[in-house]
Protein backbone atom coordinates (compact mmCIF):
# COMPACT_ATOMS: atom_id res chain seq x y z
CA UNK A 1 0.00 0.00 0.00
CA UNK A 2 0.78 3.57 -0.83
CA UNK A 3 3.55 2.81 -3.05
CA UNK A 4 2.59 3.91 -6.46
CA UNK A 5 4.17 2.27 -9.32
CA UNK A 6 4.47 2.65 -13.05
CA UNK A 7 3.87 6.57 -12.44
CA UNK A 8 6.65 8.60 -14.13
CA UNK A 9 7.26 11.69 -11.95
CA UNK A 10 9.59 14.57 -11.97
CA UNK A 11 10.86 15.72 -8.43
CA UNK A 12 12.52 18.69 -8.33
CA UNK A 13 12.49 21.78 -5.06
CA UNK A 14 9.14 21.70 -3.73
CA UNK A 15 7.08 20.19 -6.08
CA UNK A 16 6.16 17.01 -8.57
CA UNK A 17 5.18 16.69 -12.08
CA UNK A 18 3.18 14.04 -13.74
CA UNK A 19 0.12 13.96 -15.84
CA UNK A 20 -2.78 14.29 -14.25
CA UNK A 21 -4.07 11.14 -15.93
CA UNK A 22 -1.63 9.03 -14.59
CA UNK A 23 -1.97 10.05 -11.21
CA UNK A 24 -5.13 9.33 -11.35
CA UNK A 25 -5.28 5.77 -13.03
CA UNK A 26 -2.74 5.27 -9.99
CA UNK A 27 -5.41 6.20 -7.57
CA UNK A 28 -8.33 4.67 -8.88
CA UNK A 29 -6.06 1.46 -9.22
CA UNK A 30 -4.93 1.48 -5.49
CA UNK A 31 -8.54 1.60 -3.74
CA UNK A 32 -10.72 -0.48 -6.05
CA UNK A 33 -13.79 -0.99 -3.99
CA UNK A 34 -15.60 -4.25 -4.95
CA UNK A 35 -19.20 -5.46 -5.00
CA UNK A 36 -19.07 -9.21 -4.14
CA UNK A 37 -21.60 -10.60 -6.17
CA UNK A 38 -20.80 -14.20 -4.35
CA UNK A 39 -23.51 -17.67 -4.84
CA UNK A 40 -21.55 -20.03 -4.35
CA UNK A 41 -18.14 -22.12 -3.80
CA UNK A 42 -16.38 -19.32 -5.38
CA UNK A 43 -17.84 -17.11 -3.31
CA UNK A 44 -16.30 -18.95 -0.24
CA UNK A 45 -13.07 -18.81 -2.07
CA UNK A 46 -13.30 -15.47 -2.97
CA UNK A 47 -14.17 -15.26 1.49
CA UNK A 48 -11.01 -16.45 2.00
CA UNK A 49 -9.22 -14.03 -0.34
CA UNK A 50 -10.62 -11.35 2.14
CA UNK A 51 -9.39 -13.09 4.82
CA UNK A 52 -6.32 -12.58 6.91
CA UNK A 53 -4.57 -15.11 5.16
CA UNK A 54 -4.87 -13.57 1.75
CA UNK A 55 -5.74 -10.20 2.62
CA UNK A 56 -7.11 -8.34 -0.40
CA UNK A 57 -6.77 -5.08 1.89
CA UNK A 58 -3.12 -4.48 1.13
CA UNK A 59 -4.39 -3.93 -2.11
CA UNK A 60 -6.69 -0.94 -1.25
CA UNK A 61 -9.85 -3.17 -0.72
CA UNK A 62 -10.56 -3.08 2.53
CA UNK A 63 -14.11 -2.47 2.24
CA UNK A 64 -16.58 -4.44 0.36
CA UNK A 65 -19.01 -2.20 -0.94
CA UNK A 66 -22.70 -4.59 -0.73
CA UNK A 67 -24.49 -1.08 -2.42
CA UNK A 68 -23.51 -1.17 -6.19
CA UNK A 69 -23.60 2.89 -5.74
CA UNK A 70 -20.34 3.26 -4.30
CA UNK A 71 -18.36 -0.08 -5.79
CA UNK A 72 -16.25 0.02 -8.88
CA UNK A 73 -15.33 -3.37 -9.29
CA UNK A 74 -18.39 -6.19 -9.20
CA UNK A 75 -16.61 -9.33 -8.57
CA UNK A 76 -19.13 -12.72 -9.76
CA UNK A 77 -18.38 -15.33 -8.02
CA UNK A 78 -20.48 -18.62 -8.57
CA UNK A 79 -23.23 -20.01 -10.30
CA UNK A 80 -25.85 -17.96 -12.12
CA UNK A 81 -28.92 -19.16 -12.36
CA UNK A 82 -31.55 -17.62 -15.63
CA UNK A 83 -33.50 -16.36 -13.14
CA UNK A 84 -30.89 -14.40 -11.30
CA UNK A 85 -29.49 -12.76 -14.40
CA UNK A 86 -31.60 -9.59 -14.47
CA UNK A 87 -30.69 -8.76 -11.03
CA UNK A 88 -26.89 -9.23 -11.63
CA UNK A 89 -27.70 -6.73 -14.55
CA UNK A 90 -29.78 -4.69 -12.64
CA UNK A 91 -26.64 -4.62 -9.86
CA UNK A 92 -24.35 -3.95 -12.54
CA UNK A 93 -26.51 -1.05 -14.16
CA UNK A 94 -26.58 0.42 -10.46
CA UNK A 95 -23.10 0.74 -10.41
CA UNK A 96 -21.69 4.25 -11.52
CA UNK A 97 -18.79 4.67 -13.95
CA UNK A 98 -16.08 3.79 -13.64
CA UNK A 99 -16.72 0.29 -13.25
CA UNK A 100 -14.96 -2.78 -13.68
CA UNK A 101 -16.29 -6.64 -13.83
CA UNK A 102 -14.16 -9.85 -12.64
CA UNK A 103 -15.82 -13.28 -13.27
CA UNK A 104 -14.70 -15.74 -10.45
CA UNK A 105 -14.43 -19.35 -11.89
CA UNK A 106 -15.76 -21.43 -14.37
CA UNK A 107 -19.71 -20.80 -13.44
CA UNK A 108 -19.66 -17.27 -13.37
CA UNK A 109 -17.37 -17.63 -16.94
CA UNK A 110 -18.97 -20.29 -19.16
CA UNK A 111 -22.00 -22.11 -17.16
CA UNK A 112 -19.30 -24.41 -15.85
CA UNK A 113 -20.43 -27.99 -15.35
CA UNK A 114 -24.01 -26.61 -14.87
CA UNK A 115 -24.51 -27.01 -18.53
CA UNK A 116 -28.50 -26.82 -18.21
CA UNK A 117 -31.67 -25.39 -19.16
CA UNK A 118 -31.93 -22.96 -15.88
CA UNK A 119 -28.43 -22.07 -15.73
CA UNK A 120 -26.81 -18.65 -17.45
CA UNK A 121 -24.12 -20.18 -19.73
CA UNK A 122 -22.04 -17.03 -18.97
CA UNK A 123 -22.59 -13.61 -17.38
CA UNK A 124 -20.87 -12.20 -20.37
CA UNK A 125 -24.17 -13.06 -21.65
CA UNK A 126 -25.44 -10.31 -20.08
CA UNK A 127 -22.70 -8.25 -18.95
CA UNK A 128 -19.59 -7.43 -20.39
CA UNK A 129 -16.66 -8.72 -17.96
CA UNK A 130 -13.31 -7.05 -18.01
CA UNK A 131 -11.18 -10.30 -16.61
CA UNK A 132 -12.43 -14.15 -16.06
CA UNK A 133 -10.48 -16.36 -13.72
CA UNK A 134 -10.51 -19.82 -14.69
CA UNK A 135 -10.75 -22.15 -12.32
CA UNK A 136 -13.45 -24.68 -10.29
CA UNK A 137 -13.09 -23.31 -7.59
CA UNK A 138 -10.01 -21.00 -8.30
CA UNK A 139 -7.83 -20.51 -5.57
CA UNK A 140 -7.29 -17.31 -3.43
CA UNK A 141 -4.02 -16.61 -5.64
CA UNK A 142 -5.99 -17.08 -8.90
CA UNK A 143 -8.65 -14.56 -7.77
CA UNK A 144 -5.58 -11.98 -6.47
CA UNK A 145 -3.64 -12.64 -9.65
CA UNK A 146 -7.78 -11.43 -11.93
CA UNK A 147 -7.91 -8.75 -9.33
CA UNK A 148 -4.05 -7.79 -10.28
CA UNK A 149 -5.12 -7.74 -13.87
CA UNK A 150 -7.83 -5.74 -13.10
CA UNK A 151 -4.99 -3.34 -11.53
CA UNK A 152 -3.25 -3.20 -14.57
CA UNK A 153 -6.17 -2.24 -16.54
CA UNK A 154 -7.26 0.41 -14.43
CA UNK A 155 -3.74 1.74 -14.56
CA UNK A 156 -2.99 2.13 -18.03
CA UNK A 157 -7.03 2.68 -19.53
CA UNK A 158 -8.25 6.42 -20.46
CA UNK A 159 -9.73 7.69 -17.31
CA UNK A 160 -13.03 8.43 -19.83
CA UNK A 161 -13.41 5.40 -21.24
CA UNK A 162 -16.59 5.34 -20.96
CA UNK A 163 -16.93 8.23 -23.48
CA UNK A 164 -14.97 6.00 -26.58
CA UNK A 165 -17.16 4.46 -29.05
CA UNK A 166 -15.66 1.10 -28.51
CA UNK A 167 -16.75 1.40 -24.45
CA UNK A 168 -20.55 2.44 -26.05
CA UNK A 169 -21.06 0.05 -28.55
CA UNK A 170 -20.20 -2.49 -25.91
CA UNK A 171 -22.89 -1.55 -23.61
CA UNK A 172 -25.04 -0.72 -26.49
CA UNK A 173 -24.30 -4.55 -27.26
CA UNK A 174 -26.04 -5.31 -24.01
CA UNK A 175 -28.58 -2.69 -24.47
CA UNK A 176 -27.06 -0.82 -21.38
CA UNK A 177 -28.28 2.54 -21.27
CA UNK A 178 -25.16 4.60 -20.82
CA UNK A 179 -26.08 7.20 -18.14
CA UNK A 180 -22.84 9.31 -18.47
CA UNK A 181 -23.18 10.86 -21.48
CA UNK B 1 -40.87 -48.69 15.31
CA UNK B 2 -43.50 -50.99 14.73
CA UNK B 3 -46.71 -49.37 12.64
CA UNK B 4 -49.98 -49.50 14.24
CA UNK B 5 -51.81 -50.50 10.93
CA UNK B 6 -50.78 -53.27 8.22
CA UNK B 7 -50.53 -52.84 4.21
CA UNK B 8 -52.99 -55.28 3.61
CA UNK B 9 -55.63 -53.09 6.50
CA UNK B 10 -55.00 -50.23 4.58
CA UNK B 11 -55.38 -51.90 1.47
CA UNK B 12 -58.09 -53.22 2.18
CA UNK B 13 -60.38 -50.27 3.93
CA UNK B 14 -59.33 -48.33 0.77
CA UNK B 15 -61.06 -50.82 -1.49
CA UNK B 16 -63.85 -51.05 0.21
CA UNK B 17 -64.45 -47.17 0.83
CA UNK B 18 -63.69 -46.38 -2.87
CA UNK B 19 -64.28 -49.82 -5.14
CA UNK B 20 -63.66 -49.01 -8.45
CA UNK B 21 -61.51 -46.04 -8.05
CA UNK B 22 -58.90 -48.13 -6.21
CA UNK B 23 -57.01 -49.34 -9.80
CA UNK B 24 -53.59 -51.04 -8.02
CA UNK B 25 -51.87 -52.31 -4.93
CA UNK B 26 -48.21 -52.79 -4.84
CA UNK B 27 -45.76 -52.95 -1.75
CA UNK B 28 -42.39 -52.07 -3.56
CA UNK B 29 -39.87 -52.31 -0.67
CA UNK B 30 -42.67 -52.87 1.84
CA UNK B 31 -44.11 -49.60 0.86
CA UNK B 32 -48.10 -49.33 0.13
CA UNK B 33 -48.19 -47.98 -3.19
CA UNK B 34 -51.64 -47.22 -4.45
CA UNK B 35 -52.74 -46.09 -8.14
CA UNK B 36 -56.14 -44.46 -7.60
CA UNK B 37 -58.55 -42.71 -9.97
CA UNK B 38 -57.07 -38.99 -10.49
CA UNK B 39 -60.87 -37.66 -10.77
CA UNK B 40 -61.04 -38.70 -6.88
CA UNK B 41 -57.67 -38.09 -5.75
CA UNK B 42 -59.56 -35.08 -3.80
CA UNK B 43 -61.78 -36.95 -2.31
CA UNK B 44 -59.56 -39.98 -1.27
CA UNK B 45 -56.94 -37.96 0.45
CA UNK B 46 -59.61 -35.99 2.48
CA UNK B 47 -61.15 -39.20 3.52
CA UNK B 48 -57.40 -40.24 4.13
CA UNK B 49 -57.06 -37.36 6.62
CA UNK B 50 -60.64 -37.65 8.71
CA UNK B 51 -60.67 -40.89 8.60
CA UNK B 52 -61.01 -41.99 12.41
CA UNK B 53 -59.18 -45.77 11.92
CA UNK B 54 -56.43 -44.68 9.45
CA UNK B 55 -55.76 -41.26 10.46
CA UNK B 56 -52.81 -40.65 7.44
CA UNK B 57 -52.96 -36.65 8.04
CA UNK B 58 -49.56 -35.61 6.48
CA UNK B 59 -48.51 -34.72 2.99
CA UNK B 60 -44.77 -35.46 2.94
CA UNK B 61 -44.02 -34.72 -0.26
CA UNK B 62 -46.14 -34.23 -3.88
CA UNK B 63 -44.50 -34.34 -7.43
CA UNK B 64 -45.05 -35.51 -10.94
CA UNK B 65 -43.12 -38.05 -13.15
CA UNK B 66 -43.35 -38.72 -16.74
CA UNK B 67 -43.62 -41.86 -19.13
CA UNK B 68 -43.14 -40.93 -22.73
CA UNK B 69 -44.02 -43.92 -23.46
CA UNK B 70 -46.79 -44.98 -21.63
CA UNK B 71 -49.62 -43.70 -23.68
CA UNK B 72 -52.77 -42.11 -22.88
CA UNK B 73 -51.18 -42.37 -19.13
CA UNK B 74 -48.52 -40.16 -19.65
CA UNK B 75 -47.98 -38.37 -16.13
CA UNK B 76 -48.07 -39.29 -12.75
CA UNK B 77 -48.54 -37.30 -10.43
CA UNK B 78 -47.31 -39.26 -6.78
CA UNK B 79 -48.21 -37.99 -2.91
CA UNK B 80 -46.53 -39.25 0.24
CA UNK B 81 -48.76 -39.62 2.84
CA UNK B 82 -48.09 -40.40 6.38
CA UNK B 83 -49.88 -41.08 9.91
CA UNK B 84 -47.95 -39.85 12.68
CA UNK B 85 -49.89 -41.19 14.98
CA UNK B 86 -50.36 -45.17 13.48
CA UNK B 87 -46.90 -44.56 12.11
CA UNK B 88 -47.58 -46.21 8.43
CA UNK B 89 -46.59 -44.24 5.06
CA UNK B 90 -48.72 -44.37 1.92
CA UNK B 91 -47.90 -43.74 -1.43
CA UNK B 92 -50.71 -42.87 -4.06
CA UNK B 93 -50.77 -42.63 -7.60
CA UNK B 94 -52.47 -41.02 -10.16
CA UNK B 95 -52.40 -40.71 -13.68
CA UNK B 96 -53.63 -38.39 -16.76
CA UNK B 97 -52.86 -38.02 -20.16
CA UNK B 98 -50.31 -35.39 -22.20
CA UNK B 99 -54.04 -34.17 -23.55
CA UNK B 100 -55.45 -33.58 -20.18
CA UNK B 101 -52.96 -32.88 -17.30
CA UNK B 102 -55.24 -31.73 -15.02
CA UNK B 103 -56.05 -32.97 -11.45
CA UNK B 104 -57.75 -30.95 -8.18
CA UNK B 105 -55.71 -29.47 -6.14
CA UNK B 106 -55.20 -30.23 -2.43
CA UNK B 107 -54.26 -27.39 -0.82
CA UNK B 108 -57.49 -26.90 1.13
CA UNK B 109 -56.69 -29.99 2.67
CA UNK B 110 -52.69 -29.51 2.95
CA UNK B 111 -51.72 -26.05 2.62
CA UNK B 112 -48.17 -27.12 2.73
CA UNK B 113 -49.30 -28.70 -0.72
CA UNK B 114 -48.83 -25.29 -2.09
CA UNK B 115 -44.98 -24.78 -3.12
CA UNK B 116 -45.07 -28.39 -3.90
CA UNK B 117 -48.23 -28.18 -7.06
CA UNK B 118 -46.60 -24.92 -7.95
CA UNK B 119 -43.27 -26.57 -8.25
CA UNK B 120 -45.04 -29.83 -10.01
CA UNK B 121 -46.56 -27.26 -12.62
CA UNK B 122 -43.39 -25.54 -13.05
CA UNK B 123 -41.34 -28.88 -14.20
CA UNK B 124 -44.01 -30.81 -15.50
CA UNK B 125 -46.85 -28.57 -16.36
CA UNK B 126 -49.51 -30.16 -14.85
CA UNK B 127 -52.03 -27.81 -13.73
CA UNK B 128 -53.70 -28.66 -10.26
CA UNK B 129 -57.54 -27.01 -10.43
CA UNK B 130 -58.78 -24.40 -7.06
CA UNK B 131 -55.06 -23.93 -6.58
CA UNK B 132 -54.88 -20.24 -5.63
CA UNK B 133 -51.79 -19.35 -7.22
CA UNK B 134 -51.15 -21.49 -10.15
CA UNK B 135 -47.86 -20.00 -11.67
CA UNK B 136 -44.20 -20.82 -11.53
CA UNK B 137 -42.20 -21.57 -8.92
CA UNK B 138 -38.44 -22.27 -9.01
CA UNK B 139 -37.88 -21.15 -13.14
CA UNK B 140 -37.90 -17.75 -14.56
CA UNK B 141 -41.51 -16.75 -15.40
CA UNK B 142 -40.45 -16.25 -19.22
CA UNK B 143 -39.65 -19.76 -19.47
CA UNK B 144 -41.84 -21.00 -22.26
CA UNK B 145 -41.62 -25.01 -21.74
CA UNK B 146 -41.54 -27.98 -19.39
CA UNK B 147 -38.05 -28.80 -18.62
CA UNK B 148 -38.67 -32.18 -16.62
CA UNK B 149 -40.37 -33.56 -20.09
CA UNK B 150 -38.65 -35.78 -21.76
CA UNK B 151 -38.94 -34.52 -24.50
CA UNK B 152 -36.87 -31.61 -23.51
CA UNK B 153 -32.43 -31.84 -23.83
CA UNK B 154 -31.62 -31.23 -20.10
CA UNK B 155 -28.84 -28.72 -21.50
CA UNK B 156 -28.92 -25.45 -22.55
CA UNK B 157 -29.93 -24.92 -26.22
CA UNK B 158 -28.02 -21.46 -26.80
CA UNK B 159 -24.39 -23.14 -26.07
CA UNK B 160 -22.64 -23.37 -29.97
CA UNK B 161 -19.22 -24.26 -28.20
CA UNK B 162 -19.68 -27.54 -28.11
CA UNK B 163 -19.35 -30.68 -30.35
CA UNK B 164 -22.05 -32.68 -29.71
CA UNK B 165 -20.16 -36.10 -30.12
CA UNK B 166 -18.35 -35.29 -26.93
CA UNK B 167 -21.15 -34.64 -25.19
CA UNK B 168 -23.50 -37.43 -25.49
CA UNK B 169 -25.95 -34.83 -27.62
Amino acid sequence: MGKIEDLQVINGEGYQLSSLEKVVASARANSVWPLPFATSCCGIEYMATMGSNYDLARFGMERMSFSPRQADLLIVAGTISKKLAPVLKQVYEQMAEPKWVLSVGACASSGGIFDTYSVLQGIDRVIPVDVYVPGCPPRPEQIIDGIMKIHEMVKHESLRRRYSDEYKSLLNSYNIENNEE
Amino acid sequence: MKSNLTNEQVAERLQKQFGEHIKSVETPYDFLTIEVDAAKLYDIIFWLKTDSELQISFLTNLGGVHYPDNEGREFAIVYHLQSMVNNFRLRLKAFVSKENTEVDSIVDIYAGANWMERETFDFYGITFNGHPDMRRILNEDSMDYFPMRKEYHLEDATREDKDDRFFGR
